[in-house]
């Protein structure tokens, strides 16, 4: 199979308009993944399923992310003026960095026995704007695992052709997955309670 | 009547008994449980049925397929806040007498699910059980066992008197309130006349 660099300079040869970016992976298994932007995905998609030296038919998994937001801390050195000399001192800028939603697919070709590609869709945000365009048109297999991510992260697949919860019930309400999820107080007793259940038992029975 | 004289006239070939002693006899040797199985205690459940450990000697091979017929929900697997509800309705359809064994971790407790958000910590939360097997899953011997417990505890009701079994008394329910899905959990999270939260002082 072609290296990522040449599927991604293919990609963006034939889809006009189209952004991917390679996103890196520092831990040893080393598996670097493209992220697509919402605006060409579906195509891009297509393209991965019908070029006849990827033929990337089958979506094995379909997988999300919680990204928080997160305030990332930047430290630089500036030149400033302190009592008539010039000194440099370090200073930290801190800025916000938004969360987002990101939906992963891990693509295989039956075809050709080779795989995977992996795929990033990523939201604007976690809250108002949640939403990708679904994949469901191009792998069929696609669908329960898309619901699945709706259930759970509460991402909105738009073109999705059944879009409800799957595993949970339809009234609820809540994302279980995400990293904010607050989980009913039902937590009774634990026999040999650690950590963060020790936290739970001690504010469930206060001594 | 008394022991000696019960004793006395068995060796002379006189059976005496009483009409609660034959209805007990009569009950705890038909228990037929109710054929659903949740999870992979389920499989469990099924061996114990079959040929190798044979729950037929005990009188509890018709696995009834109709709520209406069984006696006894053998609760065996995970109970998900989502099934419940329809675990509640079951019970509530089979008619009294009735009993429940709770089998395994996860229908006594929540089991290694316990710390999630979308397993019931306990069938006892909604009904009343009368048999809780633990283990992941129990062996066929453990049912066998809580089979015989439940066997014992038929035995010795009194079907007069203050202790007699929930389905001699009139005031008891005939049905148990059936959770409702909720926007975070169900509604209400527990039957507080069947199962309250255990007060628990730990030491400093």
């Amino acid at each position: 199979m072609e290296t990522l660099e040449q599927i991604k300079g293919r990609v963006e040869a034939a889809v006009p308009g189209a952004s991917l970016e390679i996103v890196p992976n520092d831990n040893p298994a080393g598996q670097r993944s493209l992220l697509v932007d919402n605006a060409h995905a579906l195509a891009v998609a297509r393209l991965l399923r019908d070029d006849p030296s990827l033929r990337l038919d089958y979506a094995s998994n379909v997988t999300g992310i919680d990204w928080l937001d997160k305030v990332v801390q930047e430290k630089r050195k500036v030149k400033q003026v302190i009592e008539g000399v010039e000194r440099e001192i370090e200073e930290t800028i801190e800025h916000k960095k938004p969360g987002c939603l990101e939906v992963v697919y891990h693509l295989y070709s039956m075809e050709l026995k080779h795989g995977p590609v992996i795929l990033r869709l990523r939201t604007v945000n976690r809250a108002d704007n949640a939403r990708v365009p679904s994949l469901t048109p191009v792998w069929r297999g696609a669908e329960f695992q898309e619901r699945e991510a709706y259930d759970l992260y509460g991402i909105t697949f738009e073109g999705h052709p059944d879009l409800r919860r799957i595993l949970m019930w339809d009234e609820f309400k809540d994302f279980p997955m995400r990293k904010d999820y607050v989980e009913p107080e039902d937590y009774e007793y634990e026999p040999t309670p650690h950590d963060q259940l020790l936290e739970k038992a001690r504010r469930h029975y206060p001594s | 009547m008394d022991e000696g004289l019960r004793s006395e006239l068995s060796k002379q070939g006189v059976f005496t008994t009483s009409l609660e002693e034959l209805y007990n006899w009569g009950r705890k040797n038909s228990i037929w449980p109710l054929g659903f199985g949740l999870a992979c205690c389920a499989i469990e459940m099924m061996a114990a049925s079959m040929a190798r450990w044979d729950l037929a000697r005990f009188g509890a091979e018709v696995f009834r397929p109709s709520p209406r017929q069984a006696d006894l929900m053998i609760v065996a697997g995970t109970v998900t806040k989502k099934m419940a509800p329809q675990v509640v309705r079951l019970y509530n359809q089979m008619p009294e007498p009735k009993y429940v064994i709770a089998m395994g971790a996860c229908a006594i407790s929540g089991g290694p699910f316990k710390q999630g958000y979308n397993v019931l910590k306990g069938i006892d939360r909604y009904i009343p059980v009368d048999v809780h097997i633990p283990g992941c899953p129990p062996r066929p011997e453990a049912l066998l066992h809580a089979f015989m417990t439940l066997q014992r505890k038929i035995d010795e009701q009194a079907l007069t008197g203050a202790q007699r079994p929930r389905h001699l008394v009139a005031e008891a329910p005939s049905e148990f309130p059936v959770p409702e899905y909720g926007e975070h959990d169900l509604e209400p999270a527990n039957n507080p006349a069947v199962w309250q939260p255990p007060t628990l002082v730990r030491g400093a």
